[in-house]
């Protein structure tokens, strides 16, 4: 997979379509900034979410940050290994670290999402 | 994401900087704002890293914020006692003590250390002490307003530095570039120091548990010691993010957060001080109710406390007994980076404070167990002499 296929939102979570399942993550810049991530609490599956709701929360040292789902649908499954290797968020953010995936109920939504370019442009004008 | 608890303090308007700042940026900081100042709150190296390399070797922290002040006259020692709960009388030439300012009513105002010092001219001698950042333009009014009238000068050091080299490895650095021994320095004892060519107040002393020393410096003289400092294969930059953690895992307390003034000396566990003849003789602000309350005990105390799972449980979650009932509040919480797990502190009624007990954190609306915990939760390591 490469970074174009993923599409990004303002509070800096990815999304990556597959059929009809959304993986929901958080991007580079965001786990910069959190630094190293030692807690993730996720959703559980089954749960609906409305795009904006709050889905998630990572933990940093210093600070709790809560995740919004991207896109509206139902939660398949959360990433199981985050529970033992929370700090997978810091070392592989688009990869390995994903947070959760979602069966789209709306993915017309993710056309509205940013493509890379778009985010880099977004990130350069933070 | 949005940040939802940072650290507690921050305040995002008139922001002044520290003497060091450009040493600051030059280490990559990021800056976040507390008690008024704009704070290095990291550095490249992250929290984690940063606290536990202050836990193996040494970490050079800027508290330059804090609140630094001399009072001189005769008497001061006497007068002092008047506003803290310590026993300042019976502080020795080059010792230092932690202490509390309270109220009327008991409840802590701030706390502070001081040190009793010889004038570096050896004409007499003086009180510094050293207050929190947050509360330093009401502690100085305070002491202005108490002391001022009975013929003690208040002298704010603006123009000082405070830099903090905490760590296993702080005495052995330091004692390279000052060119001394320091094994003479007790904890709680302080020095005058030649450190790179200037000198330094230097106390041992600290907010991480750790043996360390902070450094009293003129600002425009503060650089080069901070260079000399972090040229040595051992130290390392840190910021508030990892202060922050290293004081929470050795269970001291941060005022504003888990000491205020609804919170008395006696309800926050630091009854150790009030000294023998303080609690005989009181006469300090709130006497009758501190001394009622070490006679009769209180209705809720400062406890560690343990979160069972991996979720920290922040400032401001609520603690409930096994049956679900609302018994008190965790005042800092957060992630133990050397316990290798959620840490927290709160209050909870006497009766459930001690070590094991369950408790319930209500985090995010879920609950989870977690049982008291003792203090510290990393053993302390102050230096007690060869």
């Amino acid at each position: 997979m490469t970074m174009s296929e993923l599409r990004y939102t303002e509070d800096h979570e990815w999304i990556r379509v597959e059929g009809d399942t959304a993986t929901v993550g958080i991007s580079a810049y965001a786990q910069e900034q959190m630094g190293d991530v030692v807690f993730v609490e996720l959703p559980e599956p089954g749960r609906a979410l409305a795009q904006g709701d709050e889905a998630a929360v990572v933990e940093s040292v210093k600070a709790a940050s809560e995740v919004y789902s991207p896109l509206t649908g139902e939660v398949s499954e959360a990433n199981p290994a985050l529970e033992e290797t929370p700090g997978l968020v810091n070392e592989d953010p688009t990869g390995e670290g994903w947070l959760f995936k979602l069966k789209m109920a709306e993915p017309a939504e993710a056309e509205g999402l940013m493509d890379a370019e778009a985010y880099q442009t977004f990130l350069a004008g933070l | 994401m949005v940040a939802s608890a940072d650290i507690p303090g921050a305040n995002p308007t008139d922001l002044k900087s520290l003497p060091l700042a450009a040493l600051h940026r030059e280490h990559g900081a990021r800056f976040a704002p507390f008690a008024g100042y704009e704070m290095p709150l990291q550095y490249p190296e992250g929290v984690l890293k940063e606290h536990l390399h202050a836990r193996r070797a040494a970490a050079l922290f800027d508290v330059s914020h804090m609140g630094q002040v001399r009072l001189h006259g005769l008497g001061a020692d006497a007068l002092l006692e008047e506003l803290v709960v310590g026993d300042i009388q019976g502080l020795k030439p080059f010792r230092q003590r932690y202490t509390l300012f309270t109220d009327a009513a008991g409840g802590i105002l701030d706390d502070l250390m001081v040190s009793r010092l010889p004038d570096p001219d050896g004409s007499g001698e003086h009180l510094f002490l050293v207050v929190n950042a947050a509360n330093r333009e009401a502690d100085v009014a305070h002491l202005t307003d108490h002391l001022s009238p009975r013929g003690i000068e208040v002298d704010v050091l603006d123009d000082h530095a405070l830099l903090a080299l905490q760590g296993p490895a702080a005495a052995a650095v330091l004692a390279r570039l000052a060119g001394r021994d320091l094994a003479e320095i007790p904890f709680m004892g302080a020095a005058r120091l030649t450190v790179a060519g200037v000198p330094v107040l230097a106390s041992r002393c600290g907010y991480t548990g750790e043996d360390g020393f902070e450094l009293s410096i003129r600002a425009d003289l503060a650089e080069p010691v901070a260079r000399a400092l972090l040229a040595e294969p051992e130290v390392a930059p840190a910021g508030l993010g990892a202060r922050d953690s290293l004081r929470l895992e050795a269970g001291l307390c941060l005022h504003g957060a888990d000491i205020d003034p609804t919170t008395t000396p006696i309800e926050a566990d630091l009854a150790w001080t009030i000294s023998p003849r303080r609690r005989r003789e009181g006469g300090f602000p709130g006497a009758a109710t501190i001394r009622r309350q070490l006679a009769e005990g209180v209705t809720r105390q400062r406890v560690g406390i343990r979160p069972q799972g991996g979720a920290p449980a922040r400032a401001g979650t609520a603690i409930l007994d096994p049956s679900g009932r609302e018994v008190g509040r965790v005042t800092s919480g957060g992630f133990g980076p050397s316990a290798e797990r959620p840490v927290a502190m709160g209050y909870v009624p006497p009766e459930m404070a001690e070590p094991d007990r369950p408790l319930v954190l209500l985090v995010r609306d879920k609950p989870r167990p977690a049982r008291v915990a003792a203090l510290p939760f990393v053993p302390h390591r102050f230096f007690r002499g060869k």
